[in-house]
């Protein structure tokens, strides 16, 4: 009831502004540690989601390989699928706060040479020497070899993936545990380029085809290390979590590099814009299972989330509390309504991308070369995310924070300031 | 090692009369900010303690991750989020495996046809240092071989102000070795290490083995190399805090140079002075192992095309370093696409790979007031290491990207050539660098080479398996300070490595 309230005299607000511009109502700012609070409490919540929707994948992992079958194939892909949804909404945690950071690259790592996990098709190629395991195959071969060590692969372990194959020889591409790995065991490669279609591995690489056992190693072994990685990521949050217990210091700039950095650098930038640069159907975050629009749209949705205090379960349950958008609203009700704006334009573009992936081409078709249609809409969302970010940097400025990455060159000239 | 010795210079390149004037001085700063600059810079003399911002080698672009093997990974601290964009697509180009044309992907292809590696990451390995073939290693990753000939009559490098750029490379092989080529094309041929052991007996008995690299080619696909062919063997350097050298004033390296050492204290210091491809104009050299290079976009555009024959805006040479002796290279085709660029990497992949590799930060120091560290600076210090690895600079206010303007950076380089002796020559000249010389490589980020590189290879060549190694090797005008570690106790010694482990 409360959260009515609140958003009822933002509206308000934002009313009289476009009106009488020069007039500001104050509404009560809440504190700080309220607000950072929130955001931990929807912090943990989307890890318990995760972390459960990944229990439930690795349960439909657990039927695929005790009955292989289109159906049980089918179902697992789908528990995948769910599973990302509030996973990727969880991203918006990621950069403000190192914890997150330095664990991610174990569950969500990308992109991959998959050619180290499985058998690929002749067309990825042979050899990469930036990666001697580009086709290390370890499913196929019990002794591998890196950095001239041997190593022993016979038995397919979480701590072999984890200790041995995971960013094995330094190369960052060598992915072997994670959603994505799980996604390349799920469906295989994506064979169509920018034409239509994901990946489509058979049922019967889990039963009849060669080395099914162990590529049933595998993905278990993978799908267990993701539950564990994601029980450990819960725990960062909870009452006395490392995570929860950083976030004083942190203080409230920890929300908005996370917002600024996900929306930026690396949503618009990285995962997509790259893309839209090299027209390469490869540079698609979900490649295997074409679910990258998915993916994308959660992770503005988190940003979103985060931004206004609200975050809605997998179960339909709503965390909620005083949130970052109250404390800008208290300042300068006018950026709030035009922050809440852009997210929301953000969101609406984003859907535009995720119905066209639906309906009528996939994410890999809409950033291919001369699809000027496809393109445009992709360009459009990463406008907005943008367009958002510097919305983002206006909080940041109004709200005074200091340890955003953000600077300007007065004051690094700043006499008291100087070499820090 | 002294001001006026930097006039020696001006004689010689009237293309830098403004260092004539300027000298000692800073177009960027006033009389007071300079004064200050001065004497944040002056080497200390306190080791009681650590000194102020000490933790921090790249001012406040320092970045504060834990020190794992993804330390030298991040973007500099203080980026906004547009540039932490552009250092994300730099970064995500500079990890790109490029491919040989032609081919379904065509803003991808124009590797080669002669190459050393299918990205800048191959040898660049988590943005680290690169290293020689392991053990049991059959591929070469992250090191090669530059070959040259001495210039001849018909010399048509280009010149200026008696400054000459680069070098004249075999008249078959080119600049440098090339151990891979498109299908259809034989490589190069392959660098082939021998090792021969050096024993060493420390002041205090303790006998340390050296191994000495010889190097050859073998399975040379092309002929014979030229009879006086040089050889120069180079890893691959980290990449960590290079915009913020890019920022350093040239007046402030010219302050540590002495060619002549007319201050007679054993140590030159010079210039490698270089002509910039993208003004044309003379400039000073600070990157590479010879400081032959004078901007990191040069530097990127050299490596685009001779270490993965991709060619840029900057250095249009789409079949890399092809000669016209290596007619079949030459024929190939070459991944230019018109309606894309005139290039095989178009803009802006070149701008961005710059940007990526100008705004890599530098992990803070660890244990900056541990006294074993205090005792090791003091150490490193009294063996007058501090000479040459200059510990502090204070970067340009005009520089253009403001997160790294009027920086205090900690680099511990003077980014000037020595000669170092016999033992690492390589007998190879690069511009005004001669055969003896090399530049001082910086030591920040030094004590995580074997969390990020997952070893503990240096030197040029990576000889040296450790830093006492290193320290040893170091001859020319450096063999006082050698000497002066060879004569430490234990104990000393290893507080000199703990605290290089330190920065």
């Amino acid at each position: 009831m409360l959260s009515i309230g609140r958003r009822t005299l933002r509206g308000f607000a934002l009313t009289l502004v476009l009106s009488v511009a020069p007039v500001a109502v104050q509404a009560q700012a809440p504190s700080d540690a309220g607000v950072l609070e929130t955001y931990a409490d929807i912090a943990l919540a989307g890890y318990e989601d995760a972390l459960m929707t990944a229990q439930t994948l690795d349960a439909a992992i657990d039927a695929l390989i005790a009955t292989p079958s289109a159906q049980t194939m089918t179902a697992a892909r789908e528990a995948w699928k769910a599973a990302r949804l509030p996973y990727q909404q969880t991203e918006a945690f990621r950069f403000g706060n190192p914890i997150v950071d330095e664990w991610e690259g174990r569950v969500n790592a990308w992109p991959l040479d998959e050619g180290l996990i499985d058998y690929v098709a002749a067309g990825y190629g042979t050899e990469s020497d930036s990666n001697a395991l580009y086709v290390a195959n370890v499913i196929a071969n019990a002794d591998i070899i890196i950095d001239g060590a041997q190593v022993d692969a016979s038995d397919i372990t979480p701590a072999l993936l984890q200790q041995e194959l995971q960013e094995a020889a330094g190369v960052e591409s060598n992915v072997a545990t994670g959603y994505h790995a799980i996604e390349f065991l799920l469906w295989g490669q994506d064979l169509n380029g920018t034409g239509p279609g994901a990946g489509e591995r058979p049922f019967t690489d889990y039963s009849t085809a060669e080395h099914a056992e162990r590529r049933a190693a595998y993905l278990k072994a993978a799908s267990t290390l993701l539950v564990s990685d994601l029980t450990e990521m819960v725990a960062n949050w909870q009452a006395d979590g490392a995570a929860r217990q950083a976030l004083p210091e942190l203080g409230l700039s920890a929300i908005l590099t996370g917002m600024g950095s996900l929306s930026y650098g690396e949503l618009a930038g990285e995962r997509m814009k790259l893309g839209l640069l090299l027209h390469d159907p490869e540079e698609e975050h979900d490649c295997f299972s074409d679910n990258t629009h998915i993916s994308h749209a959660q992770d503005a949705l988190g940003i979103q989330n985060v931004y206004l205090g609200r975050y809605v379960r997998v179960d339909g349950t709503v965390v909620e509390g005083p949130a970052l958008s109250d404390l800008v609203a208290a300042k300068d009700p006018a950026l709030d309504a035009e922050i809440q704006g852009l997210l929301a334009d953000t969101l609406a573009k984003m859907d535009v991308m995720v119905k066209r992936a639906q309906t009528l081409e996939a994410y890999d078709q809409q950033i291919g070369e001369g699809n000027e249609e496809g393109n445009a809409v992709v360009q459009a969302a990463i406008d907005g995310l943008i367009a958002q970010t510097r919305g983002i940097e206006r909080a940041v400025a109004l709200l005074e924070l200091s340890g955003v990455t953000i600077e300007d060159s007065d004051s690094l000239s700043d006499p008291d300031a100087v070499f820090e | 090692m002294q001001i006026r010795f930097a006039l020696a210079l001006i004689a010689l390149f009237t293309g830098s009369m403004v260092f004539a004037q300027d000298l000692g001085q800073r177009p960027d700063l006033g009389a007071d900010d300079l004064a200050r600059v001065r004497a944040v810079t002056a080497p200390t003399t306190d080791f009681s303690r650590a000194e102020t911002f000490e933790t921090n080698p790249a001012g406040k672009g320092t970045t504060r991750f834990s020190p794992n093997q993804d330390a030298f990974s991040h973007f500099l601290d203080n980026l906004d989020f547009a540039q932490e964009e552009q250092f994300k697509l730099g970064n995500a180009l500079f990890r790109k495996i490029w491919v040989s044309s032609p081919s379904s992907t065509q803003a991808s292809d124009g590797l080669g046809p002669l190459f050393n590696a299918r990205g800048c990451q191959s040898c660049h390995i988590k943005d680290g240092r690169g290293h020689p073939p392991f053990a049991g290693q059959a591929e070469n990753v992250s090191m090669f071989l530059r070959l040259s000939v001495p210039p001849g009559e018909d010399d048509t490098r280009l010149a200026l102000d008696g400054v000459v750029a680069g070098e004249v490379g075999d008249p078959v092989y080119g600049t440098q070795l090339q151990d891979f080529a498109v299908p259809g094309l034989p490589a190069e041929g392959r660098m082939v290490i021998d090792y021969t052991p050096v024993p060493v007996t420390l002041g205090d008995g303790t006998a340390v083995e050296l191994r000495a690299p010889s190097y050859v080619v073998a399975d040379l696909a092309y002929g014979p190399l030229a009879d006086d062919v040089m050889l120069s063997p180079r890893i691959a350097n980290p990449m960590i805090g290079l915009g913020l050298v890019e920022a350093i004033p040239p007046q402030d390296i010219l302050l540590n140079a002495d060619p002549d050492d007319v201050d007679g204290d054993g140590i030159s210091g010079r210039a490698n002075w270089t002509i910039d491809p993208e003004t044309g104009a003379v400039a000073l050299g600070r990157f590479g192992w010879k400081a032959g290079m004078a901007s990191i976009r040069s530097q990127s555009a050299a490596a685009f095309a001779g270490d993965i024959g991709i060619s840029t805006p900057l250095v249009d040479l789409p079949h890399g370093d092809c000669t016209e002796r290596q007619s079949q290279c030459l024929a190939l085709p070459t991944g230019v696409q018109p309606r894309l660029g005139a290039s095989e990497a178009p803009d802006p992949v070149l701008d961005l790979v710059t940007f990526y590799a100008q705004t890599l930060g530098v992990p803070a120091r660890r244990g900056v007031d541990d006294p074993q560290v205090l005792a090791g600076k003091a150490a490193f210090y009294g063996a007058g290491c501090a000479r040459c690895h200059a510990p502090k600079f204070v970067t340009s206010r005009d520089a253009a990207n403001p997160a790294v303007r009027f920086q205090l950076i900690w680099p511990y380089s003077d980014f000037l050539l020595h000669d170092m002796g016999e033992g690492l020559a390589d007998h190879r000249p690069e511009g005004q660098a001669g055969g003896l010389e090399w530049r001082t490589p910086p030591l920040w980020g030094i004590g995580l080479t074997q969390t990020v590189s997952g070893h503990s290879f240096f030197l040029h060549d990576g000889r040296a398996r450790n830093l006492t190694e290193a320290i040893l090797w170091h001859g020319g005008e450096a063999q006082p300070s050698r000497d002066a570690f060879a004569a430490m106790s234990a104990k000393q010694r290893e507080d000199l490595l703990v605290f290089l482990q330190s920065l």
